[in-house]
């Protein structure tokens, strides 16, 4: 291990700006997309009961009537 | 001694399984769903060890000091995507030719991811270019055949959602992501077929590497995990599709009814 401390580590031998710019981009981004697919993925399911749902207060309407 | 029972009451035999068995909508939503999450913890287990390896193990590189250590990160990027436009273009191919809809499910799902990876080489290269080259960005050809890539990625996902019918969309998209592919093998070769300011090849089959053999092994624990991501998302998204797309069919509504109390 190259490191004696903390501060050196985030350093990064004076390109830590450049080093944790491309870390922390990548790794923000991969912890949204799985998320938006995620989401995507939940909405579709509620999209399929809400119909599911109209479609059975159309057809008790139209028992009723 | 037992007789052995050749009566009606035996099991009836399972169905055969075949290439064809995934190809049903409801069977891929099913198989997508056991392997979205098992391809998700891979992921994460192996860009833990890879981070370990690029950052406690891996040395520090005699001419570029630690800024090189990006690396670790834009080449699996790099490689993601050239490998997923192909296996878009693939799937596309396969929707058009076969008329298989979970295989335009694929090429769909796949394209945002390709984009991401896309987009994560060009931004961590021009984050590595600063500190080496001086320079955030030169048109040279292998940082223009990228943006290209990108682009093509932008235009497939812009070209299937502005049509209406999900058929003639999806025929469209497999036609762009088709012709797209020429630009794959010049993104890999342009380092070769033209004097650019990008490097060669990081690593070559068959010949001698002359990177340390840790640094090496960081980077392919951390492509590994970039493979294994991009495994995950595009199941999760490709169901999600499905589900769209499906949204009729008796298999999706028995999903959702016991859940929603009907």
């Amino acid at each position: 291990m190259q490191w004696h401390s903390l501060s050196e580590f985030i350093d990064m031998g004076g390109r830590g700006g450049f080093v944790w710019g491309a870390y922390g981009t990548m790794l923000a981004l991969m912890l949204v997309e799985p998320l938006l697919a995620r989401w995507r993925h939940r909405a579709a399911r509620a999209a399929i009961a809400e119909r599911m749902a109209d479609e059975a207060a159309a057809r008790a309407a139209g028992q009723s009537s | 001694m037992h007789a052995v029972s050749t009566s009606s009451t035996a099991p009836a035999a399972r169905p055969r399984l075949t290439w064809f068995t995934f190809a049903s909508p409801a069977n891929f939503y099913r198989l997508a769903g056991v392997l979205a999450p098992l391809c998700g913890l891979a992921a994460v287990a192996l860009a833990l060890a890879g981070l370990w390896m690029g950052f406690f193990v891996a040395p520090t590189d005699a001419v570029q000091g630690e800024v090189y250590r990006i690396i670790f990160i834009h080449v699996p990027a790099a490689w993601l995507s050239m490998v997923l436009y192909v296996a878009m273009a693939f799937w596309a191919a396969m929707g058009w030719f076969l008329n298989a809809r979970t295989a335009f499910v694929l090429a769909r799902a796949i394209a945002p991811t390709g984009a991401l990876f896309t987009l994560l080489a060009l931004w961590t290269g021009s984050l590595w270019g600063r500190p080496t080259w001086g320079t955030w960005w030169v048109w040279d050809a292998r940082l223009t055949s990228e943006l290209i890539l990108l682009f093509l990625y932008l235009g497939y996902m812009a070209l299937v959602a502005a049509i209406d019918d999900t058929r003639r969309a999806d025929k469209a998209g497999a036609l762009l992501a088709i012709v797209g592919v020429v630009n794959v093998p010049i993104i890999y070769f342009s380092v070769i077929w033209w004097n650019t300011l990008h490097q060669g090849s990081s690593l070559t089959m068959g010949k001698q590497q002359h990177m340390a053999a840790t640094m090496l092994e960081a980077m392919l624990l951390l492509t590994l995990a970039c493979w294994a991501y991009a495994f995950a998302v595009v199941f999760v998204r490709a169901r999600a599709i499905t589900l769209e797309r499906e949204s009729g069919a008796a298999w999706a509504r028995a999903l959702v009814a016991p859940t929603e109390g009907h």
